[in-house]
């Protein structure tokens, strides 16, 4: 079979979050019985999960999940990790058999380091340096893929309905301050364990319901700055220009968010003169980075969530207030169904950004 | 008849509704079950909880009742019949509606009567007591939408694009000043007292429904949109 990447079929989805922002810990149970009734929206090729401050004890470390297709691809991806980090801890990321999920490749979890020396050498920052890593490995060694690298956070994906790969996953098990997890319904390619969503580059995550229509004019742009766009998705470019507006242009998450979803230039005419300035630059200084087409995302990062719909609203997204919970989904029955009073419910408009951080730091 | 529906799959639920011989249907503790009460005719639907996506679509002559907010294309292509919730509405409310009625109590999403179409003696009509996202009445073809505006300090109850591809039918705004950005291809004009007649029966339906006085919905401006009689589209599809 050809894989992700190789071939591309001429996306519904569903999208779904819980965070907490008094940093309560919530168990991942509760994040799979939300994807549960959205059950139709997906078709079985491919579900997800990331989940934020779940490993405290290690909250120092980056923690690498890495897919592996066979043992030699594991050795080989290790010896490049001892040569550039200190492994702290590495195990199997435990599963638990289920028939709704197989031909499940070899999944491993590192918490790592990168080492002094190496860092020294290559002359860039920690984060560039893991990224590099990340790329290096995912291009170069064959059959290694890692598909979440960021600190005191993890994604967790497969193919599968999204309440099987939770419970593939043990999910019950694990709690942190912010779930986000996404349910597949690949229109664009087949359907393989990294293609998955949420896809994460450090510890920002993204899961995406939609069908962008800027991909080849983003990807041309984005890979300019040592971004491989490998696998056709959408979501992997999406992810790439967050993580470049934010991490590398040091924008925040309202202005990327300007960038991607940028207000129509006859919206634009109607702010003031100082608004509609700072918009025109946004606009025109990341011109290729504006993303058309139908697209609901749920952005995780490190303390923080962002929602955000394109411009013309063509995918549906509402977000539930209860006390300091947030839930954010692409259908109200998936918060009602594991929060049925809400302070308050709403819809954000197109190219509205919602972002929900904690208050003062993980409880 | 009365169903739990819990987290039951939509064609059980479906199925359920379909072949009760009970006019009346309750369906309690429902979460995001899609199609219900689609196509169908001769019964009575309420649904405590949140409906799925396509509630009523092709709906053909039967009512529903929501206590709750109804989710995305409620209503789509429906032919006769009524549907009321009692919150607010998702994206597509009313898509490609052809007859009958839709009543919301609150706000209604992007796109409400997106493609809405009236044709011989079916004309469609959607009240919403709120506001309503952009789109509103896109490339709207026939029939009535009416928003109410309520809460909203007069403001234009709509958000961007109104009206846009507009080539049939009839949109009643309840503001002090029309949107800002309506385009070329749309009219508007400040409703007359004769020219409110045609909408008053379904705005004393909403205030009926709802239990909202009529005194202070009447006591504001009304603006009507039309597609301009220059318009080079309104005669292609139909008459109207």
């Amino acid at each position: 079979m050809k894989k992700e990447g190789e071939i591309r079929i001429p996306a519904g989805c569903a999208i779904s979050s819980i965070f907490s922002k008094n940093g309560k810990n919530i168990c991942g149970d509760r994040i799979v019985n939300s994807m549960r009734v959205m059950h139709d929206r997906s078709n079985g090729l491919g579900a997800g999960y990331a989940g934020y401050g779940i490993y405290p004890q290690y909250k120092d470390y980056y923690a690498f999940h890495i897919f592996y297709d066979h043992t030699k691809a594991r050795e080989e991806c290790e010896q490049f990790l001892e040569m550039h980090f200190d492994i702290i801890n590495l195990s199997k990321i435990p599963v638990k058999k289920t028939p709704a999920i197989t031909d499940e490749p070899l999944i491993w979890r590192y918490f790592v380091a990168p080492l002094p020396t190496k860092l020294a050498e290559s002359q860039l920052d920690e984060k560039e340096f893991v990224v590099r890593c990340c790329i290096r490995i995912n291009t170069q060694i064959t059959g290694a893929y890692i598909f979440s690298s960021g600190k005191n956070m993890g994604v967790f994906k497969a193919v599968g309905y999204p309440e099987d790969v939770g419970e593939f996953y043990r999910l019950d098990e694990y709690e942190g301050y912010c779930w986000t997890a996404h349910g597949r319904y690949p229109t664009n390619t087949p359907g393989w364990w990294g293609g998955a969503h949420p896809f994460a580059m450090l510890d920002m995550s993204v899961v995406h319901n939609g069908e962008i229509s800027s991909y080849d004019a983003n990807r041309r742009y984005i890979e300019m700055f040592g971004y491989k766009c490998t696998l056709l998705t959408d979501t992997e470019v999406i992810t790439y220009i967050i993580d470049y507006l934010t991490r590398r242009e040091k924008l925040t998450m309202e202005e990327t968010a300007q960038i991607i979803a940028a207000p129509f230039w006859s919206t634009i005419a109607t702010k003031s003169p100082e608004e509609r300035a700072r918009l025109e630059y946004l606009r025109d200084t990341f011109a290729s980075l504006l993303i058309t087409g139908p697209f609901s995302i749920l952005v995780g990062f490190d303390g923080g969530l962002m929602a955000l719909n394109d411009r013309l609203k063509l995918r549906s997204m509402v977000v539930g207030e209860k006390d300091d919970m947030v839930y954010i989904a692409s259908e109200e029955c998936a918060i009602r169904v594991i929060e049925p009073e809400l302070d308050k419910l709403w819809s954000p408009k197109g190219g509205e950004a919602v972002i929900v951080r904690l208050n003062g730091g993980v409880k | 008849m009365i169903i739990t529906a819990g987290t039951m799959h939509f064609q059980e639920l479906n199925a359920m509704i379909r072949d009760s011989r009970d006019r009346e249907v309750i369906i309690d503790k429902c979460f995001g079950q899609r199609y219900i009460g689609s196509g169908l005719s001769g019964k009575n639907i309420t649904i405590n909880g949140t409906p799925g996506n396509a509630l009523g679509a092709y709906l053909n002559g039967a009512t529903i009742n929501v206590n709750g907010n109804a989710q995305d294309a409620i209503g789509d292509t429906m032919n006769e019949g009524e549907i009321v919730v009692n919150g607010s509405s998702g994206d597509a409310t009313g898509y490609a509606m052809r007859g009958g009625s839709i009543f919301v109590k609150e706000n209604a999403g992007y796109r409400a009567g997106i493609h809405m179409k009236s044709y011989k003696d079916k004309s469609p009509v959607i009240v919403i007591g709120g506001c309503a996202g952009s789109f509103l009445g896109e490339y709207q073809a026939g029939g009535k939408i009416i928003v109410l505006g309520i809460g909203n300090d007069g403001a234009p109850p709509v958000g961007y694009f109104c009206g846009t591809g507009m080539h049939g039918g009839k949109i009643l705004l309840r503001c002090n000043t029309p949107p800002a950005d309506l385009p070329a291809q749309v009219c508007v004009t400040e409703a007359t007292k004769d020219a409110l007649d045609e909408f008053v029966p379904y705005i004393d339906a909403y205030c009926d429904k709802f239990g909202v006085s009529s005194v202070g919905i009447y006591d504001s401006k009304f603006y009507i949109l039309e597609p301009n009689s220059g318009n080079p589209y309104k005669r292609l599809y139909t008459q109207n």
